[in-house]
């Protein structure tokens, strides 16, 4: 599935400040069932962000209107639990392309990246100093870019780097996906499949 | 010419390595690709969408099971969105070519329970499915692990995923296992101990004493609950134990073929002077019979302990205390006598034939404690068969418990299983998120013996009162 290039983002962001943020509260089973990959924002974070009679529940971030954005920034341990890629497809479907935290599940991260979206790692100080600066305004920017592999709290101009391996930044940089390279290695695929033990 | 020592992680996952991408993944050749039906049909489309096919058909294995109903399967399913996710399960696997073990195939099942029970799993392969779960596999010294859609698309078209090589970690438990304790009490130990992101970015190897003498059943739920540390996987390299359940499974080498896998699954394990990246040591007499108390499979205790204060436990104070508010539970509060609503047996983690024993060693001459509805729903038709043939059905129903039939049932709540909103679950599943199993449910983790105590008397009990 193609996605947008990512390069240099500047955004104001959403914060989620809790803990292990698991798959099964970014998107519940029961939304599982599409056989399309359409539609799956509309359900992010829906027990959240919504009662059992689907009216919103008001002190949720994403139905406060004075946060927006297209980085969503959360706890330590996001992504925890089920390997849904349904996940990382709502969290790009409602419009977020980054999402920053001290500490990703591994299966998430490599989901999020498959789909489009950056993780963006930052030390526990550094996503505390987030948080403060979305507290003391909610329109602070950050500034993302994945070609310098840095993020800046634009106010105050404290800035970390970030690790993302060379593959997966050019890809990223450029939109391909892992599915266009394996396709063009199929002949060496092939002699290793003849060559295995099963 | 002396080599260096290799962990068991190493040489299977070097035998698999492709081609490695400078400062990226490995291209990692895929010898198992399990599917089912709700992460599939969006790989599928992804093909059709690019052009492109299945390059291997014979290496993929589908069974539909996570959005299944456990009652009336010869009836059409209901719901529509359900409905159309099996059949496009039917309609993709028919177009490649691809072996399906549908709704009322008596092979249907969990994945991960009909995998190794067929003889799909073997020894030193490398296997994915788009489930976590899938780390399930490494019971037999498998690299096994779960991979999302774009993943699948990915074994789909060329057999391969891009994957970094995860670090190594070797848990080892020396020593034997008490009375009542029975192996999902070791993951979920172990999950107290390091927290339920204590392993992210490991693979880890189970050793000791403790995993070489637990069957392969045993072994299963372990590897099971290894992503739940939150590790890539985990594995146990395979010995007579593993060699004696595969031998005569349907599709496990045979005759001369046999003789030439079992050489090779022989050499697979870690050598003596191998170095891991982190090495943990527990002993088996610290284990008694475990249950979770919050909202992730960390956050569990000893059955006869109190529910930790915030300042004991590693996650941050504001989560733990929205995980106990969920929970209806207070810091400090003894979890033995809670009341319990619901038991649900069952899951790729505890709904093999072993854990249906161990639930009926309890019941039997025993009755279903009248504010319990139990759900037990084995893990395949094969199980179920098992069953019946040994006599547990006959004990189950002497207790007042009924069998349903297999699937994923309430380890998910896709389906129609799911736990009314605030209500308490005993359950041998692998998670105990917020609203995992329902809406609103309050799930309790624990063993087959813990279910088991509670489904007759009520409340939360030490399953050793009634062994
Ligand atoms: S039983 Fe639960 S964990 Fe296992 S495969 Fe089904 S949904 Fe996944």
């Amino acid at each position: 599935m193609a996605y947008d290039k990512f390069n240099i983002l500047r955004s104001s962001a959403v914060p989620l400040p809790i803990e292990n943020v698991d798959t099964d509260q970014i998107i519940p089973a029961r939304f599982l069932k599409a056989t399309e990959r359409k539609g799956f924002g509309d359900n992010l974070f829906r027990d959240w962000r919504y009662n059992a009679d689907d009216t919103p529940k008001q002190d949720f971030v994403l139905n406060n209107p004075i946060y927006s954005g297209k980085i969503l920034v959360g706890g330590k341990n996001f992504g925890s639990g089920s390997s849904r890629e349904h996940a990382a497809w709502a969290i790009y479907d409602y419009g977020f392309r980054c999402v920053v935290s001290s500490f990703f599940a591994d299966i998430f991260k490599n989901n999020a990246i498959n789909v489009g979206i950056l993780p963006v790692t930052v030390s526990p100080e550094f996503l505390d100093k987030i948080f403060k600066a979305i507290e003391a305004d909610p329109k602070a920017e950050l500034e993302v870019s994945l070609p310098d592999q840095t993020i800046t709290i634009l106010a105050t101009g404290e800035n970390e780097s970030f690790v993302i391996n060379g593959y997966k930044k050019h890809n990223l940089l450029n939109g391909y996906d892992d599915i266009d390279y394996l396709q063009s290695m199929k002949e060496e695929i092939k002699s290793f499949a003849a060559a295995s033990k099963y | 010419m002396s080599t260096t020592p290799t962990t068991l992680f190493d040489k299977v996952w070097d035998a698999h390595v492709v081609r490695k991408i400078e400062d990226g993944p490995d291209v990692f050749f895929i010898d198992r690709h399990f599917i089912h039906e709700v992460t599939s049909p969006v790989a599928f489309l992804g093909l059709e969408t690019r052009g492109i096919g299945v390059m291997f058909p014979e290496r993929t294995f589908a069974t539909a099971d996570h959005n299944t109903p456990t009652i009336n399967q010869h009836m059409p399913v209901k719901d529509p969105l359900s409905a159309n996710q099996l059949q496009a399960l039917e309609r993709n696997t028919a177009k490649y070519g691809i072996s399906h073990w549908g709704l009322g195939n008596p092979k249907n099942g969990i994945v991960h329970v009909v995998g190794p029970e067929n003889g799909i799993t073997l020894p030193g392969m490398t296997i994915v499915c788009g489930d976590s779960h899938t780390s399930t596999h490494g019971a037999f010294g498998a690299i096994a692990f779960g991979i999302g859609t774009s993943e699948v698309e990915m074994v789909l078209s060329s057999q391969c995923i891009m994957q970094p090589k995860p670090k190594k970690m070797r848990i080892t438990i020396n020593g034997k296992l008490g009375k009542g304790v029975v192996a999902k009490d070791v993951p979920l130990f172990i999950l107290s101990q390091i927290t339920a992101s204590g392993a992210t970015g490991y693979f880890i190897e189970f050793a000791g004493e403790v995993f070489e003498n637990m069957s392969m059943e045993g072994r299963m739920t372990v590897c099971n609950l290894s992503i739940e540390m939150g590790a890539r996987g985990g594995m146990i390299a395979p010995d007579e134990t593993t060699f004696a359940y595969l031998k005569g499974k349907e599709k496990a080498p045979a005759g001369e073929a046999w003789d030439k896998a079992l050489a090779y699954w022989k050499t697979l394990k870690t050598d003596a002077d191998a170095k891991f990246d982190l090495e943990l040591n527990f002993e088996a007499s610290q284990i008694e019979p475990q249950i979770t108390y919050g909202t992730n499979p960390g956050l569990g205790t000893g059955i006869t302990k109190h529910i930790p204060k915030a300042v004991e436990v590693k996650d941050g104070e504001a989560s733990y205390k929205k995980a106990l508010a969920y929970m209806g539970f207070a810091e400090d509060e003894a979890i033995l006598g809670k009341k319990v609503d619901y038991v649900f047996l069952g899951s790729c983690t505890n709904g093999r034939i072993e854990d249906f024993r161990a639930f009926a060693s309890i019941v039997k001459g025993r009755k279903k404690a009248d504010n319990i509805t139990a759900w037990l729903v084995p893990g395949s038709h094969i199980v179920e068969a098992q069953i019946k043939e040994e006599g547990i059905l006959d004990i189950l129903t002497e207790a007042g418990f009924q069998l349903r039939q297999p699937g994923c049932s309430a380890c998910l709540a896709m389906n129609d299983d799911k736990i009314p909103a605030g209500k308490y679950a005993v359950s041998t599943s692998n998670r105990n998120f917020e609203g995992r199993q329902g809406p609103g449910a309050r799930t309790l983790l624990a063993s087959p013996l813990v279910a088991a105590a509670a489904a007759v008397t009520g409340v939360v009990t030490d399953p050793r009162e009634l062994l």
